[in-house]
């Protein structure tokens, strides 16, 4: 029954690794503002339309059109932080809701009317095509490359927030913002540079997801609800969390797809319905 | 996920000072003549019309959870869809008496809440968020893979609902189907309003604006929750059906996250929390999008986006709170 059961799972990897790239801006911004941003998609598709963009008419090479997306979505994510979003802090959920909402459709018809309703192609480079042998499983080459890249991003953060003093003012102000606010810690200066962040980490993952998940117009509500999942799973706020979340979301979306076809998307959702019911609090309790 | 802050709706109150008597506002009256007298003054847009009656309806579904109860809800779209569903399976499979078609489409939405809502109510308004979109897309994935029930993406078609009340024929333009769905919008309107101003009214309104209390002075918060969850999801029942019975036909968007999400827009747009704000909302939205989207679609959306960062920087409690604040601005301005 579980044919091919290692490449399922190391696609269902990737996949996680790229939800994660994608999702951990999100679960900062809840965590540290409790600000429920369904816009966050919109972010990580800039990001594609960038490299695209970078790529295909400008002729600049993959790796370097990266960086550029990452650049484009943070610069946005910070104007956008500045101009709009930090009003909106002590609102209602439900303003947050629809402000965000709104923001989302706006992006839609926006990414529409530039580039079109269609599906964006992408040229990876050469040294990314193709698939390599490891351990008797053909493993493709930019999963792989998605792996390692996410990986060292992931133990980059890490570092970045359990090592520095910045780090430390980012979980001083996710577990009491008034009491950091108290001693001295600017919390709205450092949740503008976590939100820049954090689109800017949307946009590199919507650059790289390309390949993976596609990229129209409509992306920003179609994986709206995965982005989702991952952040009320995985605890806002919380890396480890954000992380196994999203491998664990990968890795059933994927294998459900492939041995389970006839069920389709229902697995996911059947799996976030009974995780929410399991830890209400998101997963981060139970594991740490 | 720590606990959010309670939802709020502090600008979007209905006028807790009026007496909970029921007796009706010359300009509740007005509204529903006006809408009587639609059937005379456009006698060629009833088809439209009674689309908008019926998503008025859903409306108001939303509006009691939403606007009385503070559960926001990105899911609404599952009891509708579960209605419509029941009453086009019915009139495809013989069954294609109008009204009993409706009662049992609104048990089925009712069943559909009740199931949910144990799930539905707990937690902050995240997990209720997630959970009320989760339970939707679900009962979409399950549509759309049952499709040698529903028809999957073709959507259902092939029913013939009975003459209502055996007299009144369906016609092409609409009459019945508005005068069918203007009847059962005000029979349902009518429990809703006296249920907000009972006492169940009132205790869902305290459960919204102080949640932790509420508890305290002895209210069962969540069987509360419960019921009227359950209610909703009947009335939303109620108006699936009517979509299927006038359409004839039932397509898979009926449980699309787009439906659940422009209801809400409806709503916040119309103001809510006052029974009316849905029903405006939806003639107003309905009315937009069938002139904008004619021209585009893709702009209407972005139409739509922009309205709605504009209704929560500027306007928060929609088109009856904008109203009903300029009113008592100018009364207090008389008054001196």
């Amino acid at each position: 029954m579980f044919t091919n059961a290692p490449g399922v799972l190391f696609d269902g990897i990737a996949y996680g690794s790229l939800l994660f790239l994608m999702s951990i801006g999100l679960s900062v911004t809840m965590g540290l503002m409790r600000f429920i941003n369904l816009a966050h998609g919109a972010f990580a598709m800039l990001g594609g339309y960038v490299s695209v963009v970078a790529v295909t008419r400008l002729g600049v090479p993959f790796l370097l059109a990266l960086p550029i997306a990452f650049a484009a979505a943070a610069a946005a994510g910070a104007v956008l932080e500045r101009t709009l979003y930090r009003r909106l802090y002590r609102r209602s959920p439900l303003d947050q809701v629809l402000f965000s909402l709104g923001l989302t459709l706006m992006s839609v018809a926006a990414a529409t009317y530039v580039w079109g309703p269609g599906q964006q192609p992408v040229h990876l480079p050469r040294f990314l095509l193709g698939q390599v042998r490891f351990l008797g499983v053909d493993l493709g080459v930019y999963r792989l490359f998605l792996v390692v890249l996410v990986a060292a991003i992931t133990v980059a953060l890490v570092a970045l927030v359990r090592g520095t003093r910045f780090g430390a003012r980012i979980r001083a102000s996710v577990d009491d913002p008034q009491a950091s606010a108290g001693l001295g810690i600017n919390v709205t200066r450092v949740f503008s540079v976590t939100f820049t962040l954090g689109s800017g980490l949307a946009g590199l993952g919507g650059a790289l997801s390309i390949d993976v998940l596609g990229l129209d117009p409509t992306f920003p509500l179609k994986y709206l609800v995965y982005f989702l999942l991952v952040v009320v799973v995985g605890g806002a706020g919380s890396i480890a969390g954000t992380l196994a979340a999203s491998l664990l979301l990968g890795v059933f979306d994927v294998s459900g797809k492939y041995y389970v076809p006839a069920v389709g998307a229902f697995v996911i959702y059947a799996l976030m319905v009974v995780l929410l019911l399991l830890f209400p609090g998101g997963l981060r309790r139970s594991v740490r | 996920m720590s606990a959010l802050e309670p939802a709020r709706l502090p600008d979007a109150r209905p006028p807790d000072g009026r007496p909970p008597d029921g007796r009706w506002h010359p300009a509740e009256m007005v509204f529903w003549l006006a809408l009587v007298a639609v059937i005379f003054v456009f006698p060629g847009r009833l088809v439209l019309g009674s689309q908008v009656l019926i998503t008025g309806l859903f409306a108001l579904s939303l509006d009691l959870i939403l606007g009385y109860a503070g559960i926001v809800s990105l899911g609404h779209a599952a009891m509708f869809g579960a209605g419509a569903y029941t009453a086009g399976l019915l009139a495809r499979h013989g069954w294609g008496e109008p009204l009993s078609g409706l009662l049992v489409a609104a048990a089925v939405g009712a069943a559909v809440a009740w199931a949910t809502s144990f799930i539905a109510v707990r937690g902050g308004d995240l997990t209720r968020l997630m959970v009320t979109l989760g339970i939707g897309l679900m009962l979409y994935e399950a549509a759309n893979q049952a499709a040698s029930i529903t028809g999957g993406v073709d959507g259902l078609s092939d029913m013939t609902v009975r003459d209502l009340l055996g007299v009144f024929h369906f016609d092409l333009g609409g009459r019945t189907a508005y005068v069918y769905s203007l009847v059962v919008l005000f029979a349902v309107f009518l429990v809703c309003r006296r249920l907000v101003r009972s006492p169940f009214g009132l205790s869902l309104r305290g459960i919204r604006d102080g949640p932790r209390r509420m508890p305290a002075i002895g209210s069962p918060v969540r069987r509360r929750l419960i019921a009227v969850y359950t209610l909703a999801g009947a009335i939303a029942g109620i108006a699936g059906a009517l979509l299927a019975q006038t359409t004839q036909f039932v397509g898979l968007e009926v449980l699309g996250f787009s439906r659940s999400a422009d209801l809400l827009i409806m709503v916040v747009l119309g103001g809510p929390g006052w029974l009316y704000g849905g029903l405006i909302g939806a003639a107003v939205f309905m009315i937009a999008q069938n002139q904008l989207s004619s021209v585009n679609p893709v702009y209407w959306q972005f139409w739509l986006g922009l309205l709605l960062v504009a209704i929560v920087f500027a306007a928060r409690g929609g088109v009856v709170g904008a109203v009903a604040s300029a009113r008592e601005r100018l009364l207090a301005r008389l008054a001196r």
